[in-house]
């Protein structure tokens, strides 16, 4: 299955997906995304394991990871559907409120026409379904130019980058002096 | 109104140049139809009975002459020479040809206007008050907050996908005429005691198969925050939205399900992690969206206009036009003008493309070139000198556009129904055409007085039958059109939702149900009471009596 990364590139996968089924026997020495029952179920049994991840389904709550995002170097997020928009709050809530910095990744039916907003909720690599044509999902990286929001990606809002350009001297706004909380 | 820099053109040229590829995508075979349609939905284009259906935004219902002479062309060139204005303030055209669709939308880019998220499960067109800005009652213009607002649901990542579509309707006067209650969100623009400009938020409104009035979640929002809370609320919503049936994915089932207390709870705690963030909006922004609605260039006039005053005493005919269709100014010497797109015949909310240009050279003319749509379907002249209005009345009645019925029974709110829609169980255009023809008569309509009828042909509810005094919803009994009847419902700040009368009624019998819950209403008001006043103080069971003896 191919995978694309925020870079415009196509990357060879090293990394195993583990079913939603998956037991502690399952794994292997190789890199491997385990479900997050499964790892709730074995952590400390897995975290010896060097390369491990964790996936989670749309309904898994991020905060469940809370304590673990500092040692985990991959974790993936589901779209069972495409239509299924959950796991765009659960991308932002890890990048944002826990603060993960490893690989975040999307899985599922993920087609070309979401690489613009996944991308922008911080997700870094995107596994793209099965039999869709890469290069052309390359180029909707580039869909829009930008966006109005502050994202993940682009974490000062149009606005405030709208102000900077208009007052080339100042720096009417910034992300470090707005005070933002981590809770 | 505000003008587009390149930032926003740019967005707009870009959504057309992505929607052009997704539609050569689907005629080439490389998306299939269950992909291609959220897609299309997105962008406003339904695949109707016998024809796709384009919904173009207008965002608060504010339109240019420039722009509505583009919608005028686009009806002529891609369609049958006319337009339906919706309760969303939109715009839809019912027979565009699909492949058609992109250079419809790189014609509207040329304008500024677009079909961004008029459909599908995503925010949808931003709604406001009609009278913003010149209103008498008015604390905050709602329109500056209104764009803020539409920035932001443009293209937003996170919640492109959400569990069902999401409407905000904002007001900023005592008096409520953006329907705020019956929205996902309420927004409320007001003053608190030190004279700062925030927000009163409500959540969880909405019609359709559960009608809800909104809830309070937030007394008081300091204007800066706007988008963080907005941001809060919908990742929520977003996060624990019911995906599992459709019929209860809107954020009222959550509330309702969650409770307003625990849905509180989760908003305000994500509220208070992303306070002060980088979404929290500068007085510099606020000011700069704010000088694209600074008021035009009025004539410093003297109070009343004495040939206006006149012209009331001396011309019956103008005198009703005046009562029903015009609309007080804070400016002196100014007035804002309703045009009826309600005269018998016609179905309501239509406009042909001869119609729309002729209104934009009359807005150029009388109004400073601005045009607006009411959520009751109707144009709106906000900025008319009341020296002119003799001259313009004149002009809108060889329109068909002058028909004195605004606040009245014949002003019917009413959705495209089963004439053209495919999620209607019912025709409602026929039921609203019966209704008008019966009740045609200018002095009965101004004895009933204040009444609004509401009319939609499925539980969907596209014509706010819920919040229709006398609501009509048109029901699928064992495949033949029926049409269930309520009452006491009612829009504005003190909204609320109709009572079902009893079983439902064929066609055929709808303006004697209609006559029936008049006559109950004349025989029992009080005084100067409208027909809400009186539904409020005896109850359903006295019309009730009355129509289900008469039909028996």
């Amino acid at each position: 299955m191919p995978l694309l990364t925020k870079d415009r590139t196509v990357v060879e996968d090293r990394w195993t997906l583990l079913p939603d089924t998956a037991a502690l026997a399952d794994i292997t020495a190789a890199p491997t995304i385990a479900p997050l029952a499964l790892w709730l179920a074995a952590r400390d049994a897995l975290a010896a394991h060097a390369d491990i991840g964790v996936w989670l389904k749309p309904a898994d709550d991020p905060d469940a990871l809370a304590a673990d995002v500092a040692r985990l170097p991959l974790i993936a997020v589901d779209f069972p559907r495409f239509g299924d928009g959950r796991g765009y709050s659960s991308a932002r809530l890890l990048r944002e409120k826990y603060r993960f910095g490893g690989e975040l990744r999307a899985i599922g039916e993920i087609l070309r026409d979401q690489l613009y907003y996944l991308r922008q909720c911080g997700f870094d690599t995107f596994a793209l379904a099965p039999g869709r044509n890469v290069a052309e999902a390359l180029v909707a990286f580039d869909d829009f130019s930008d966006n109005y929001q502050a994202t993940v990606a682009q974490p000062l809002p149009l606005f405030r980058r709208r102000l900077q350009a208009a007052s080339p001297g100042g720096s009417p706004a910034s992300t470090e002096s707005s005070g933002r909380s981590v809770s | 109104m505000y003008q587009y820099d390149h930032y926003d053109q740019r967005l707009v040229d870009e959504r057309v140049a992505q929607f052009r590829d997704q539609t050569r995508r689907f005629l080439a075979g490389e998306l299939s139809e269950d992909e291609f349609r959220p897609l299309r939905l997105r962008n406003g284009l339904y695949i109707q009975k016998y024809a796709p259906m384009l919904r173009i935004s207008i965002p608060y219902g504010l339109l240019s002459s420039t722009q509505l002479r583009k919608l005028a062309h686009i009806g002529r060139k891609y369609d049958r020479g006319y337009g339906h204005f919706t309760t969303r303030q939109n715009i839809q055209f019912n027979w565009p040809r699909l492949e058609d669709v992109p250079d419809i939308l790189a014609e509207l880019a040329t304008v500024q206007m677009h079909a961004i998220q008029t459909s599908g499960n995503c925010i949808r067109n931003i709604t406001a008050d009609h009278f913003a800005g010149i209103a008498a009652d008015e604390i905050i213009d709602p329109l500056p907050y209104s764009e803020l607002v539409r920035q932001w649901a443009s293209f937003h990542p996170e919640f492109a996908y959400l569990p069902r579509k999401f409407k905000i309707a904002l007001s900023g006067s005592a008096t409520d005429r953006a329907a705020t209650l019956v929205h996902d969100i309420g927004v409320h623009a007001l003053r608190d005691d030190a004279g700062e400009i925030g927000f009163r938020i409500l959540v969880g409104g909405g019609l359709g198969r559960t009608p809800v009035i909104g809830h309070v979640i937030r007394e008081f929002l300091p204007r800066e925050e706007i988008l963080n809370y907005l941001d809060a609320i919908l990742r929520v919503y977003n996060r624990f939205g019911r995906r599992d049936n459709m019929y209860k994915a809107r954020v009222k089932i959550l509330v309702k399900e969650m409770t307003l207390d625990v849905f509180t709870h989760h908003v305000e705690t994500e509220w208070q992690r992303v306070r002060g963030g980088p979404a929290t909006v500068p007085d510099e922004e606020i000011e700069r969206i704010s000088s694209f609605f600074a008021a035009p260039p009025y004539e410093r006039l003297n109070g009343d206009d004495a040939g206006f005053r006149a012209a009331v005493a001396d011309n019956r005919a103008f005198a009703n036009w005046v009562k029903r269709n015009v609309f007080p100014h804070k400016v002196p010497g100014y007035a804002a003008v309703t045009l009826s797109l309600k005269k018998t015949g016609v179905p309501p909310g239509d406009a042909t493309s001869d119609q729309m240009d002729a209104v934009a050279d009359l807005a150029d003319a009388y109004s400073f070139g601005e045009i607006r749509v009411s959520h009751e379907q109707n144009l709106i002249f906000a900025h008319v000198r009341q020296a002119a209005l003799l001259a313009l009345w004149g002009e809108l009645k060889g329109l068909g556009f002058a028909t004195p019925n605004i606040g009245l029974l014949t002003d019917i709110i009413c959705c495209p129904g089963g004439d053209f829609c495919s999620l209607a169980n019912a025709k409602s255009i026929p039921i609203a055409e019966a209704i008008q023809r019966r009740f045609d008569d200018l002095d009965y309509l101004h004895d009933i007085g204040e009444i609004n009828l509401n009319i939609s042909g499925c539980m969907n509810a596209c014509g706010h039958h819920h919040i229709g005094n006398i609501g009509v919803l048109g029901v699928d009994k064992n495949g033949a059109e029926w049409y269930q009847v309520s009452i006491g419902g009612d829009q504005g700040e003190h909204a609320s939702l109709g009572k079902v009368i009893g079983p439902s009624f064929a066609a055929r019998e709808m303006p004697d149900v209609v006559a029936g819950l008049l006559d109950t209403y004349i025989e029992r008001r009080e005084a100067d009471e409208p027909f809400i006043d009186t539904v409020r103080r005896i109850g359903i069971e006295p019309f009730k009596e009355r129509v289900y003896a008469a039909a028996h």
